[in-house]
Parts: structure tokens; C-alpha cells; sequence
């Protein structure tokens, strides 16, 4: 059987591209579409940071004078859209969960390859298309929630352009998800339970169950409104009898969750990370399980804390105000379960866990500030103003993009063969951690005190402010620097890293590095305890 | 010791999963067949609140006759039992017989699309007329369009399913068992939205 094996693999292998060359193919290797996920996120990120560059510049000065004022909402329509369906959702889902999940099932790839890669080569063009809308007659200038009627009356073919690239992109995430759903409930090894599963398997079976039951609604409502756009149906128009704070609803039906789409897999990296460099086993491994099931099912009925401005009737606002509360538990198990799997460790505070330790700090300074949020007389106070930019950039930059960067310090080496350097690390995480907190944290101050988002013009009494959270923007981009000269000299001159220089006991570390075309020579290894540290046979 | 080299029985499973791995193609469309019908539900749960909360301006024609989507209701009904029908067919090898209950399938799917468009053709109102119309127009086309698609399946297993030559046979029933729930799940959508429509 072994022979059978080898011969199937040999075949596949000289079918492929070889070396860096496959990473350009329609490739079914899920280690190859995991990287093409990575590599392609990284540079719409490169993108997205520039418009937030260009943002920040423009907000340094209370006038328009850098960005006309049209500019700026196209500026900070393309950095949401960019930000969320091109670098972090496919990221955290696609990348990751493509290169891990077969390995931590104990598989030889995902269970629909070809899918696979076609969800993959949904992303680049799509999110080309919409870079290249802003050179035809100007991105869409909405924001990323696109309401209308401002969706209907701003400029159309960058509209319609943001429309069908976001339905690709929907679609990219469907494929995505239904693949992870039967890959982790049936490609299991034989042996295998679903609870000796790591974590990312919970975190990634959680998400594609909210891509696959939410992302259709968005899909559906922005067919609507292209109907308006295009063919001037009156679904979201009030001036032809339509409603839009429909449109909110099924909006955010679909995009709330998208943040525990954006969040969930993060949680399950960190849940990766943090026991192997404490060693000490994951804490509380069962709640942990419940907890992630228990964020999907809340996650859905929570949507309307969006549109506590929007009329709600005030059912409405008990309701949703003490779901989105009831939220605050199994995050709040989540987090004390981190903290205990630290307690007591013998942590090494590398790069990995530097970030790692960054997200829990940010995450929970988020989730605070989430928790007041969903009061109905605070959020209406401050509402569309700052305070709400720097709650949710201190989830999805402070939280999901620091668990990126920690699961890239960690998995290089699997995925290279050779570590990155330590040195170089540690100053992208002290730039990006410091750059980080001086950007965001002054924008709280900001919306309490009334400045409102989306604005490129803002009273003069906020300019001191800004000029700080520019500043900090400053730094942030400054630390991309240390971190691609990392990546690249790595490449070239890192130090050896061995098959498992971590002394993992999850399974992908279990084979060398970087892995076989089909992952293991022979069969997989059957992995009962994958958190098992601690104990003496491994030290 | 957590890393296990384990009994014979699972040896053999591995075995299954290593040389024939297992079909999970139907388990992965009933999950796509999910997220299609969520996106049914969004069209619905909008359609709902517009008829509780957006009164239509007065004079507003949204009347709709019930012949032809009774009609059309009945159509798809017996075509999930003649497209059962094929599939039993196949199972007993009898390709020929298999290929007629799936081109009467298909064409009792066109006879709904062509009745669907005379419906359309015969309405008092157009796309833009009122939030009715229009919501009216999205619901039934987008499901018109899963039927034409639906129908351009059939068709084409129905060709691959010839006798000599075939790539579907009782040894690979895949792609008529997809096609089949596909139609199912098309025909209950509708029995769902002609309550909702038209009915309620």
C-alpha cells in the first residue's frame, strides 16, 4: 500500500509546476493554495495600508487639502473593502485554515481540491477589479457597508464594480467554507475524534458554518441593489415606497457575523500558539469548544446593535442590547482560558508569542469597549464617531491582524524550512504594538468628544489628537519594513529550523519541513493529545 | 504515549481512505444547497417586512392570478416524481428507460419556464412599478433561474446517460443523485414561495 502511495504521489508531483513556479498555477496542493492565500492577502494588505496612509495624511490637517473631499470616500471605502474581504477574511479562513486543517485531520489534502482552487483564483481578480475602479470613474464612495441611499446616489459604475467584486469574493467564501465543513466532519483520519481535534478545527468549523448560513443573505441583498442601481427598482429608495433600513438588516445580518469570521480563526491560531510556546497543555479545552459553538449561535441574533439609530423599536433594542451582552461570556471563557494556559508556564517570549500576547491585550481592550457599545444609550451617543473606528480596528487590527503576524513568526519555519530572525521580530512587534495603540487608542477620545467618522474635514479643536494617531499610523507603517526585510533575507540566509523546532506536538510538525507533496511519508500519525505538554516524554 | 500506530481496523479504513476515498460530493451540495436556500431566505424575510411595514401608495396594482402558478406548481411536483422516477430507473441498469423520465423532466421544467413567461407577459404591472412588483419580479426570476439551470443539468446528464458511450451509469450515479436533489430543493423553494406569493 505504501508502494501505491509513493507511486500516486510521484505522479501527482511531475504533473505540477516545480519550485517557486506552482505558487502561480491552479495548483490542488492545499500547502500551495494556503500560501497563494497568504502571499496574494499580504499584498491587497500593502494596499489597503496605503490608503490608510493616505487617510491618516489627510486627517492631519482639519481641511481637505490633501484628498478632495470625493477622493477621501473613495480612500476609505477601497481601505475597508480591501481590509476585510481581501486580506483578513481570506487570510485568517482561506490561508490558514487551508495549509493546517488537512494536517490536523490527518489528511492528504481538502476534500474538494479543484474547488479549492477555484475559490482561491475568485480572490485576485475580484480584488483587482475593484482597485482598478477607483481609474475608471471612481470606487464606489459608500463605505464598505454601502447603505443606501447613499449607495444609490453616489457615482454608479464604481458602485456596480464594488458590487460584483464583493459577490465574487462571497462566493470565494462560500466555496471556502462548504469545503472546511466536509473536510473537518468527514476527512478525518480513522481513529480520530472530533474532540481530540486542536482548536483550529473547532474555530474553522465554527466560521464556515456562520460564511455558509450568512454570506448568502449579503449576497442576495446586494443583487437587490444592484436591481436599484441599475434597473431603478425601489427596494432601499424611500422615494419610489422602499425601505432601507431593510437593507441595514440583511446588510448586517451577513456582516456581523463577518466579524467573528474575521475573529473566530484568530482565536483558534492563538489557541495554537500559546501552548506549544508556555508549554503547558491548552486550558480548558471543553469550554473552549462550547465557547466557539455558543459565538456562532449568538452571532447570528445579534445584528441589529448596528442599527440602534436606524428607528429600532425598542423590543428590538432590548433584545439585541442583552444578546450582544450575552456575548461577552464565552469570549470572556475564551480569554481567561488563554490567560490560564500562560499561568504557571515555562514561556519563551518570542517574536510568536509576542504577538501573540499583543492580541490578548488589544482583543480584550476591544472587547470592553464592544460590551459598551452594545448599551443602547452610550452607542447612540456615539454613534458613526470615532470611538466606534477605534472599537473595531482594536478587534480586527488589534486582534485578528496581530494573530496574522504571531501565526506567520510561528509557521515560517514549517512552511520554509528555516527560522526568522528573532532580532527583526522583536522590532516589528515593539513598532507595531506601540504604532498601534498610539493610532487607536486617541480615537476613543476623539468620539467621545464628537468627531464623527468619514469626514475628511473635522473642527479644529480635534487637530492635536489626530496628529497623534497619525504619528502612531507613521510607525505602523514603518514596521512593515522589518518585517518583509525578515521574510526575504530569511528566505535566503534563516538558520535552519529542523523538522519541528518548536517541539510541537500538533501534527503538522509531526513531518518535515517544509512537507512532502501529500504530507507524510507513509500514513499520518494519529494525534489523541495534541496540547499533551508538560509531560516527560517530550521535554 | 500520544502518538499512536493503531489496530487493524482502523489500518483497514485507512486503506478505504488512501485507495477510494470515500464520496463526500452529496454531503458538500447539501451544504451549498444550505447557503443557496439562505439566500432564498433573505429575499423572503425582505419580502415579509415590506408587506408588514411598507403599505403600497393607493392605486396600486398588484393583483395575481392563480391558474398558471397552480399550474406551474403541479408541473414541478410531477417532475420530482419522474425525475425519481429516472433515478430507479438507473439503479436497475435500464439506461434507455432512465433517459426518458429525465427528458419528460426537462420538459415539464421548460413547460414552467414558457408558462412562467407568459405569466410575466400577461401581468398588469412591470419591474419598476411598486416595491410589490419588484419584489415579486426578483423572487420568481431568481428562481426561474435556478430552474433554467436545473434544467440545462438534466438535459445534459440526460445525454450522458446514452447507452453506449455513457459517462453515467449505475456504477456512477454522482451526477443524476446531485442533479436530482438540486431539483428537489428547487421544487420545495417553490412550493415555499407560492404560499408565500401567492397563497398568503
Amino acid at each position: 500500500m505504501t508502494i501505491l502511495i509513493d507511486n500516486k504521489a510521484k505522479v501527482k508531483e511531475s504533473l505540477q509546476p516545480k519550485g517557486l513556479l506552482r505558487y502561480f498555477s491552479f495548483s490542488l496542493d492545499h500547502k500551495v493554495i494556503g500560501i497563494q492565500y497568504l502571499v496574494c492577502g499580504f499584498l491587497f494588505y500593502l494596499v489597503g495600508g496605503t490608503l490608510a496612509s493616505a487617510i491618516r495624511i489627510e486627517l492631519i490637517s482639519p481641511l481637505s487639502d490633501f484628498l478632495p473631499r470625493d477622493v477621501y470616500n473613495q480612500v476609505l471605502t477601497l481601505h475597508g473593502t480591501i481590509m476585510i474581504f481581501l486580506w483578513i477574511v481570506p487570510v485568517v479562513n482561506g490561508a490558514f485554515g487551508n495549509y493546517l486543517i488537512p494536517f490536523y485531520v490527518g489528511a492528504r489534502d481538502m476534500a474538494f481540491p479543484r474547488l479549492n482552487a477555484v475559490a482561491f483564483w475568485l480572490i485576485p481578480p475580484s480584488g483587482l477589479m475593484l482597485i482598478a475602479s477607483y481609474f475608471i470613474e471612481g470606487a464606489a464612495q459608500s463605505g464598505w457597508t454601502a447603505y443606501p441611499p447613499l449607495s444609490i446616489t453616489t457615482p454608479q459604475s464604481g458602485q456596480i464594480i464594488w458590487i460584483l467584486s464583493v459577490l465574487l469574493l462571497g462566493g470565494s467564501s462560500i466555496f471556502g467554507g462548504i469545503n472546511f465543513i466536509v473536510t473537518i466532519l468527514k476527512l478525518r483520519r480513522p481513529g480520530l475524534k472530533l474532540m481530540n481535534l486542536p482548536m483550529y478545527c473547532w474555530a474553522m468549523l465554527g466560521t464556515s458554518i456562520l460564511v455558509v448560513l450568512s454570506t448568502p443573505v449579503l449576497a442576495g441583498t446586494l443583487i437587490l441593489l444592484s436591481f436599484d442601481i441599475v434597473a431603478h427598482t425601489g427596494f432601499f429608495n424611500p422615494a419610489l415606497g422602499g425601505n432601507v433600513v431593510v437593507y441595514q438588516h440583511l446588510f448586517w445580518f451577513y456582516s456581523h457575523p463577518a466579524v467573528y469570521i474575521m475573529v473566530l480563526p484568530a482565536f483558534g491560531l492563538v489557541s495554537e500558539i500559546l501552548p506549544i510556546h508556555c508549554r503547558k497543555p491548552l486550558f480548558g479545552y471543553t469550554t473552549m469548544v462550547f465557547s466557539i459553538m455558543g459565538i456562532v449561535v449568538l452571532g447570528l441574533v445579534v445584528w441589529a446593535h448596528h442599527m440602534f439609530t436606524s428607528g429600532t423599536p425598542p423590543w428590538m433594542r432590548l433584545f439585541f442590547t442583552i444578546a450582544t451582552a450575552f456575548i461577552a461570556v464565552p469570549t470572556g471563557i475564551k480569554f481567561f482560558n488563554w490567560v490560564a494556559t500562560m499561568w504557571g508556564g515555562k514561556i519563551s517570549l518570542n517574536s510568536a508569542m509576542l504577538f501573540s500576547c499583543g492580541f490578548i491585550i488589544n482583543f480584550v481592550f476591544g472587547g470592553i469597549t464592544g460590551v459598551a457599545l452594545a448599551q443602547v444609550p452610550f452607542d447612540i451617543h456615539v454613534h458613526d464617531t470615532y470611538f466606534v473606528v477605534a472599537h473595531f480596528h482594536y478587534i480586527v487590527y488589534g486582534g485578528s491582524v496581530f494573530v496574522i503576524f504571531s501565526s506567520i513568526y510561528h509557521w515560517y519555519p514549517k512552511v520554509v524550512g528555516k527560522l526568522l530572525n528573532e532580532n527583526l521580530g522583536y522590532l516589528h512587534f515593539a513598532l507595531t504594538f506601540i504604532g498601534f495603540n498610539l493610532c487607536f487608542a486617541p480615537q476613543h477620545w476623539l468620539g467621545l468628544n464628537g468627531m464623527p467618522r468619514r469626514v475628511a474635514e473635522y473642527d479644529p479643536q480635534f487637530q492635536f489628537v489626530n496628529q497623534i494617531s497619525s504619528v502612531g499610523a507613521l510607525f505602523m507603517a514603518i514596521s512593515t519594513i522589518p518585517f518583509l526585510v525578515n521574510i526575504f533575507v530569511s528566505f535566503k540566509k534563516g538558520k535552519i529550523a529542523g523538522n519541528n523546532p518548536w517541539n510541537a506536538l500538533t501534527p503538522e510538525w509531526l513531518t518535515s519541513s517544509p512537507p512532502p507533496v501529500e504530507n507524510w511519508e507513509g500514513e499520518a500519525p494519529l494525534v489523541r493529545e495534541p496540547y499533551g505538554y508538560g509531560k516527560d516524554y517530550l521535554s | 504515549m500520544t502518538i499512536l500506530n493503531s489496530s487493524d481496523e482502523i489500518k483497514k479504513r485507512e486503506d478505504d481512505l488512501d485507495n477510494h476515498h470515500e464520496d463526500f460530493r452529496i454531503f458538500g451540495l447539501i451544504i451549498f444547497l444550505i447557503a443557496d436556500g439562505m439566500t432564498f431566505a433573505g429575499f423572503f424575510a425582505a419580502y415579509l417586512t415590506y408587506k408588514a411595514v411598507n403599505p403600497l401608495p393607493e392605486g396600486s396594482i398588484y393583483e395575481l392570478e392563480l391558474s398558471i402558478p397552480t399550474l406551474n406548481t403541479i408541473l414541478l411536483l410531477i417532475s420530482s416524481a419522474t425525475f425519481h422516477k429516472a433515478g430507479k430507473a438507473l439503479v436497475n441498469q435500464k439506461n434507455d428507460l432512465s433517459q426518458k423520465w429525465l427528458i419528460i423532466t426537462a420538459s415539464l421544467g421548460i413547460t414552467f419556464l414558457i408558462c412562467q413567461l407568459f405569466e410575466y407577459f400577461h401581468l398588469p404591472f412591470g419591474l419598476t412599478d411598486n416595491l410589490f412588483a419588484s419584489t415579486f419580479y426578483a423572487l420568481t426570476g431568481f428562481h426561474g433561474l435556478h430552474v433554467t439551470l436545473g434544467t440545462l443539468m438534466i438535459l445534459i446528464i440526460s445525454w450522458q446517460i446514452r447507452i453506449n458511450g455513457g459517462r453515467i451509469t449505475y456504477k456512477n450515479m454522482f451526477p443524476l443523485e446531485a442533479v436530482e436533489l438540486y431539483w428537489h430543493f428547487v421544487d420545495g423553494i417553490w412550493v415555499i414561495l407560492f404560499i408565500i406569493l401567492y397563497l398568503y
